[in-house]
């Protein structure tokens, strides 16, 4: 027997899952500018930024609704966790795609420092984590979540490598270091966007298992972390 | 953390019908346990196989071990009125002796124990009523009938009855489950301060309840033990699927 608790809980996720298209849409629309030099794009963005701000507090109000009415335990409580923690990243990628449109808009009105090569292989990078992050949340899916995570790393040696080629390019056009870093900054918003749905895809294991994996990356994963900073 | 009392192989019957089997549970000095399963599932026979009241009941039988301090309760040359002395209990509807008064009321355990001077009986009503957090309440009224306190205030009466005769532990079978949410409440803060001196196993069928008191809840299902540790791990991570189940609500 379905308990009508479930059916809040699966109205719940139907929201978050409504957000989580928004914030893909944003991140679409805000890379493909960059890439196809298209500025009304930006606008879109925009607009999806303002719906992804109303659906957070829809949803923070949902949680917190079943929170005081239902008080849930084990699954229930650990999908509701997971789901304010997840909204809260949803937010914050939107707010990172709405920085990826506006640095785009910046860029694409002066002269292009270099053709973008990486930065479009890094955008299509966390665009597969950010919709593999959704979907493992949406089908419950701890193996694609384990996956999203294994990505990550990727996208940050493509960061990495972008930063090195565009220092690398400011050596000979020194005049051009705001179209430089703007460029540096879009790197760094597509890489936030990654740990955004990092993030996310943990948040699924939890509420699946009841593990706690955040910060509990291999040796070498934490000594490299370390190193760079 | 020490364990002061544990049960062995522990099953009773009532006749043929066996309602628990073989729980092995240790319970550790100076905290509450949490014992909670759906109606029938054996968790109020076990704490009353905890002090030996399970036997007062016809063709009630009971195995296994129950240690307290190491010695086991069940030995042929142990009182059981010894043991409920030192293991009190505290039953689900307040039940404080009709025709004594409050003072009375707390006093009947020592004076039962043959304990006969004023000082010692006033000087013990005294503390055990402020260890149940019902002394500023009834202090200028002792002499009023135990009945005439409210549902609340009686159950602490109980709970100081219990105490006066300074158990090791004390056993509650869902002691406010006929109480009202302030009652409750006093009740519930009043197991954290006196898990300080005493300690406590709890029957509740409130799963918030277990979840704001315990430190250690066990999840009963037809005379098992299905499933017994942390409390904060317990309601947020069952290791068992029965014990999921239950405590979200999708069976029992």
């Amino acid at each position: 027997m379905e308990r009508h608790f479930d059916v809040s809980l699966r109205e719940l996720k139907e929201q978050l899952v409504a957000m989580a298209g928004l914030v893909e849409r944003a991140i679409d629309d805000a890379t493909q500018a960059l890439q196809k030099r298209d500025l009304t794009k930006i606008a879109h963005v925009h607009e999806m930024e303002k719906k992804v701000n109303l659906a957070h507090k829809a949803v923070d109000n949902s949680c917190l609704k079943l929170l005081a009415l239902q008080q849930p335990l084990a699954a229930d409580l650990r999908l509701i966790v997971a789901i304010i923690k997840i909204n809260t990243d949803l937010e914050r990628m939107g707010d990172q795609a709405e920085n990826i449109a506006y640095n785009s808009d910046r860029y694409l009105r002066g002269l292009p420092l270099k053709p973008l090569i990486d930065l479009p292989v890094m955008a299509e990078e966390v665009r597969v984590m950010v919709r593999a992050a959704i979907d493992s949340f949406v089908k419950t899916d701890e193996g694609l979540a384990r996956e999203v995570l294994s990505r990550d790393d990727k996208v940050d040696a493509l960061k990495n490598k972008i930063f090195r080629d565009v220092l690398e390019h400011l050596k000979d056009q020194p005049e051009m270091i705001e179209q430089g870093l703007t460029l540096i900054l879009i790197a760094r918003n597509l890489e936030r966007l990654g740990d955004h749905a990092t993030n996310i895809a943990e948040d699924v294991v939890f509420a699946i298992t009841g593990e706690d994996i955040r910060h509990s990356g291999s040796m070498q994963t934490i000594k490299k972390a370390l190193e760079s900073k | 953390m020490y364990s002061l009392l544990s049960t062995q192989n522990l099953s009773a019957s009532f006749g043929s019908t066996q309602v628990l089997k073989n729980i092995q549970m240790d319970f550790d000095e100076f905290t509450v346990s949490a014992i909670i399963g759906p109606s029938g599932c054996g968790k109020s026979t076990f704490i009353r196989c905890l002090n030996r009241l399970h036997e007062e009941v016809a063709e009630a039988s009971a195995t296994g071990k129950v240690l307290l301090q190491g010695h086991d309760i069940y030995a042929s040359d142990v009182d059981p009125v010894a043991i409920r002395r030192k293991i009190g209990m505290v039953f689900q509807k307040p039940n404080p002796f009709p025709s004594l008064s409050i003072f009375d009321n707390v006093a009947i355990g020592l004076k039962l124990a043959g304990v006969r001077r004023g000082a010692i009986l006033r000087e013990t009503v005294e503390r055990s009523l402020k260890l149940a957090a019902l002394w500023e309440e009834v202090k200028d009224k002792l002499n009023s009938q135990g009945t005439s306190l409210s549902g609340g205030q009686q159950q602490r009466l109980c709970i100081a009855r219990a105490l006066a005769v300074e158990p090791s532990v004390l056993l509650m079978d869902e002691p406010t489950s006929a109480l009202d949410p302030i009652s409750t409440a006093k009740i519930e803060e009043l197991m954290t301060e006196l898990k300080k001196t005493v300690t406590i196993v709890i029957v509740t069928h409130n799963m918030q309840q277990a979840a704001r008191i315990s430190d250690k809840t066990a999840f009963f299902l037809l005379g098992e033990m299905i499933e017994y540790g942390e409390t904060s791990e317990l309601f947020t991570a069952p290791k068992d699927q029965r014990t999921e189940r239950y405590i979200t609500g999708r069976f029992g």
